[in-house]
């Protein structure tokens, strides 16, 4: 490929570096009202009545709206694609302002005034009087008999949902211990039965979330906001409000990080509210950051109920988990990131008699948890490898080895279909250990004394790529031809920073043969004009959002043939665009015209499947046999050296038609014929034929596949002062082919930094009044350059036959196998086998002290 | 009450009226229109919106206005020659994939100039410290580091 997996800078750098780059806050107008949210002081109750009489008379204030006022229509918040089957449509369980509080800082009212001031002086004056119930701050509250529902028009407890899922539909652990007792004798197995917790976290994305908004000239109430999902978000407003979607608009700037919690729809439909009851003058909502941490959305508290079985030589046998996770007041995504997570634990690892996992998304009075980066699997990861590593411990198992003989395998088809096509994981695990040096340092670290010690610990994971077929997955690309011949490319599929802007342009290079300096490509999303698509969730849109802006080049780049084709007076098919110019196409090959893309891949997909033996009954008979059920091809490169595997190489030459990136093979360019900007400007001003070259399409993805990867960790733990120091840290990501390796590489370093974090320090902290405790950055501790040890990270590149460039999930994964490494690292240094993250300094001296080490 | 101040910003004095209580983000956001200083916390937490002042990197949401009187005040609309070249930090910025959001980037570029005019080199151990104030959720602060030590690392 000429363009695709070349390290480009970022094409929104330079904008970046000079501050130029506007963000929300930045493009305010100066008439802008101010306002601000009252929030409960309680964390469970009804509010009773709202007195505002003193804070209007607040100099400045413009208008106070209580819950008393807003429209009676409840509305669902998460960044999902709607659904037009009701059953799997989103929860609405809140109104714009809600007299029932749910949480503490719950929104019942807002202040909108001239300035800030003024607004925040107003919303200290109203007083309001509440009906109070009990906090119900953890799960086990609210499971408790007698609990109150906190939303019982939807549920009649507080579990919103609970879901089981079970490798085969006859599987029980119990059964499974008895079929294993007789098998192997109770003498040869090894049990762990233990309860394992993750932490509720905030995203901490730099810039606040934050909107403005005001009624057009059109009559259209327009929203500009800090978002990844402007779409969804026009029509959350829609459905807030009960505006139709065409009265709506959503502009999205550029934006300050976002990490899924702008993934949700947050204040913008009260914010849009605002503005209207204002009489369409511009209003600006900026949450503090105090409210951004505990009253937007958080990563979900997680706790782990677990079983496994393995037998004494390390093969495992059957695991359960009971997973519950506090959904905090709100829907918010639903239980589709808890369930995500269950399904995860399931599937990473594979047992002779299989897995149940069981998940319960439970309502309480505190933050809302929705999406977060990777959605439940640094949960599940957590849950998974931590059971896996005690097995090891008891067991006396490499847990490399006990990874490599238990871990996911090649060809694996998961029970809804997504099928891990281009699979990595095992040789991710052998660069990770050789990285870190595994098998020495294992024995080395074997036998220490002392109060500091060494340890060396590893994680795995594996993530899908976007939500098809759970849920839709669609996207638009349009591109526009310019008189010099260069190209505008419009998406909406959102730059939140990860570097979507810098290889969408890429791959409209690529496959247009129009040169990276001559694509545009437009940042803002403007959703009355953008073109369809979802937005920034489930590192989806390089692999989603990708095929349509090939699926879009290829399409220009026939217009443009085309008008060659009449200019040159030459057939189109003898023609092709390489470095901005029309040149004749040469065939070094048999000479054969290439299939129809469509069918290209199609095809490719299919012989690669039949290939790979994969399928519904592959995964059947590798469960009753017990065996890996490896298929030939993948034992061929598994014991091979696999940069020396080519997916082309694949026999038969289907895989030279696995992955069409628009760029003929067997082909190059001859002559030049003519300049791009020749052609354009005919093509705008020919008095005989005036035709105004563009392209839009719909890319309706069907589907999927896994990417994977591993940590490993070399550190040193100080038992006194319970201080983790990381000597050596390695991510290594089976993520397909790169498009962009040095941005790969900056996306996984933030990956690891967060991992850090999540495993060592952080954790938002509640009373029991329901109250937050640490919900500012000064005590919410995400990691400093302090705290960030150097990063390595390593890649296997292997094309997937299902990514439009060979390329597969790599934004979210990076956060997954880092905090697990590190608590599977302290366990081999110490032996004390860690039941929580985050592993803080108290936590751990705990600990120690607990195990007698100190 | 407003009360005069007057600055040197980027060069060029002005003159305002502010509020006594006015923060210098706020100033410079809201009455100059720099929007390259970021608010990310409004007390001092995150560092986005640090700018020079007499040439030493400050939190400007936790400087009063008034205190910039007389001061010559240098944010990274200020950077740019005037016939548009980048100094070396924002250029070792974008070489070493240092920017992803961007918020932070502001800010961080404030403190590497701030580190280039110092005319002294700093360890890699020193930099991490020296950059700890401002707090970054994309980068892990490793491209950070590299861009920064590109320009005034003791082996650079």
């Amino acid at each position: 490929m000429e363009t695709v997996g070349k390290s480009f800078k970022r094409v929104d750098a330079w904008g970046k570096v000079t501050g130029e780059a506007k963000y929300t806050n930045d493009l305010m107008p100066k008439d802008c009202l101010q306002a601000k949210v009252v929030r409960s002081t309680i964390a469970n109750g009804l509010v009773k009545s709202i007195d505002i009489s003193e804070a209007e008379k607040v100099p400045g204030v413009v208008k106070i709206l209580t819950c008393f006022d807003v429209p009676d229509l409840q509305f669902p918040t998460a960044g999902h694609p709607w659904s037009v089957e009701a059953a799997h449509q989103d929860v609405p369980d809140r109104k714009l302002l809600n007299a029932r509080v749910r949480q503490w800082g719950d929104e019942i009212a807002a202040i909108v005034a001239v300035d800030n001031v003024a607004a925040e002086r107003a919303a200290r004056l109203v007083k309001v009087e509440y009906e109070e119930y009990e906090p119900i701050v953890t799960v086990e509250q609210a499971l408790a008999p007698g609990a109150t529902p906190l939303h019982p028009d939807i549920r009649k407890d507080n579990i919103f949902v609970h879901s089981s899922m079970k490798t085969s539909p006859d599987f029980n652990y119990d059964e499974a211990k008895k079929k294993a007792i007789e098998k192997y004798g109770e003498e040869n197995l090894i049990e762990i039965c233990d309860t394992y917790r993750t932490p509720r976290i905030s995203h901490c994305h730099i810039e606040l979330c934050t909107s403005w908004a005001y009624v057009d000239t059109n009559g259209k109430v327009t929203v500009v906001a800090s978002t990844q999902i402007p779409h969804i978000m026009r029509r959350v407003i829609s459905q807030a409000l009960g505006w139709p979607v065409g009265k709506v608009r959503v502009i999205k700037p550029y934006i300050g990080g976002g990490f899924g919690n702008k993934q949700d729809v947050l204040d913008e439909p009260l914010n849009a509210w605002l503005s209207i009851q204002c009489g369409g003058r511009p209003v600006c909502l900026e949450l503090s950051r105090e409210e951004c941490i505990a009253m937007t959305r958080t990563r979900h508290a997680a706790k782990g109920v677990l079983r496994a079985l393995a037998t004494k030589d390390g093969k495992l046998l059957a695991r359960e988990g009971f997973i519950y996770t506090n959904k905090g007041a709100y829907a918010s995504h639903g239980h589709a990131v808890t369930a995500g997570m269950a399904t995860n634990f399931k599937d990473i690892f594979h047992e002779e008699y299989g897995c149940q996992s069981d998940a319960f998304s439970v309502y309480t009075t505190s933050a809302v948890a929705g999406a977060m980066r990777a959605y439940g699997v640094p949960q599940a990861a957590f849950l998974a490898d931590a059971l896996a590593d005690d097995i090891c411990y008891k067991g006396g198992f490499d847990p490399l080895k006990f990874r490599m003989d238990n871990c996911v395998p090649p060809g694996f088809v998961a029970s809804n279909g997504i099928t891990y096509y281009s699979y990595s994981l095992k040789e991710c695990m052998k660069r990770g250990a050789e990285h870190i040096h595994w098998d020495e340092k294992r024995k080395e670290y074997a036998n220490q004394t002392g109060p500091v010690r060494r340890g060396v610990g590893m994680s795995i994971f594996m993530y899908k790529v976007g939500v098809h077929p759970i849920s839709l997955e669609t996207s638009s690309a349009r591109m526009i031809l310019n008189q010099d011949g260069s190209i505008q490319v419009e998406l909406s599929a959102t730059e939140i920073g990860q570097g979507a802007d810098t290889v969408f342009s890429q791959m409209a290079s690529e496959t247009t043969g129009i040169t990276m300096d001559r694509v545009f490509i437009i940042s803002t999303q403007d959703t009355d004009v953008a073109p369809f698509d979802t937005g920034a969730y489930a590192s989806r849109q390089s692999f989603v959002t990708g095929k349509a802006v090939k699926k879009c080049a290829l399409e220009l780049r026939a217009r443009i043939l085309d008008y060659a084709s009449y200019m040159l007076g030459r057939p189109a098919e003898e023609l092709m665009i390489y470095q901005n110019n029309i040149c004749e196409k040469i065939h070094t090959g048999d000479g054969a015209p290439a299939p129809d893309t469509a069918d290209r891949e199609k095809n490719a997909a299919e012989k690669l499947k039949e290939k790979l033996a994969l399928g519904g009954a592959y995964i059947d008979n590798t469960r009753n046999d017990g065996s890996k059920g490896e298929s030939e091809i993948y034992k061929d490169f598994l014991d091979g050296n696999i940069k020396e595997y080519d997916i082309h190489d694949l026999p038969n030459g289907e895989a030279s038609i696995l992955r069409d990136t628009g760029v003929e093979k067997d082909v190059k360019p001859g002559k030049v014929l003519l300049s791009m900007e020749e052609l354009a400007m005919n093509a705008f001003y020919s008095l005989d034929r005036s035709e105004h070259i563009t392209a839009e399409v719909t890319s309706h993805c069907k589907e999927n596949t896994f990417a994977s990867g591993c940590c490993f960790v070399d550190l040193e733990v100080d038992m006194p002062l319970g201080k983790v120091k990381i000597n050596n840290i390695v991510n290594v990501h089976d993520s397909g082919t790169l498009l962009n390796p040095q941005l790969a590489e900056a996306q996984v370093h933030g990956g690891m930094a967060m991992g850090l974090g999540y495993g060592l320090t952080e954790e938002l902290l509640y009373n029991d009044k329901g109250m937050p405790l640490n919900d500012n950055l000064l005590d919410f501790k995400i990691p400093t350059a302090m705290d960030v040890p150097e990063l390595n990270v390593e890649f296997i590149q292997m094309d997937d036959p299902m990514g439009p460039y060979g390329n597969k999930a790599l934004g979210e994964p990076p956060a997954i196998p880092v905090a697990p490494a590190i608590r599977n690292a302290i366990l081999h240094a110490t032996g004390v086998s860690m039941k929580e993250i985050p592993m803080t300094q108290q936590k751990l001296v705990a600990a120690f002290k607990e195990a007698g080490l100190i | 009450m407003l009360n005069i101040v007057h600055m040197t910003v980027n060069g060029k004095e002005v003159e305002l009226a502010v509020d006594p209580r006015e923060s210098l983000v706020e100033t410079l956001r809201e009455k100059l229109n720099l929007t390259s200083v970021k608010r990310g916390c409004g007390v001092g937490e995150c560092g986005a919106c640090t700018v020079l002042i007499d040439g030493v990197a400050i939190d400007a949401c936790l400087y009063l206005t008034m205190w910039a009187e007389g001061k010559h005040i240098l944010t990274t609309e200020g950077l740019k020659s005037p016939t548009g070249e980048l100094t070396p930090i924002q250029q070792a910025f974008i070489d070493e994939a240092a920017v992803q959001c961007g918020f932070c980037t502001p800010g961080l570029i404030m403190t590497g100039v701030e580190l280039v005019e110092s005319g002294r080199k700093y360890t890699r151990e020193e930099l991490r410290k020296l950059i700890s104030g401002h707090l970054c959720r994309c980068t892990g602060y490793e491209n950070i580091l590299n861009a920064i030590e590109k320009v005034v690392g003791v082996d650079s």
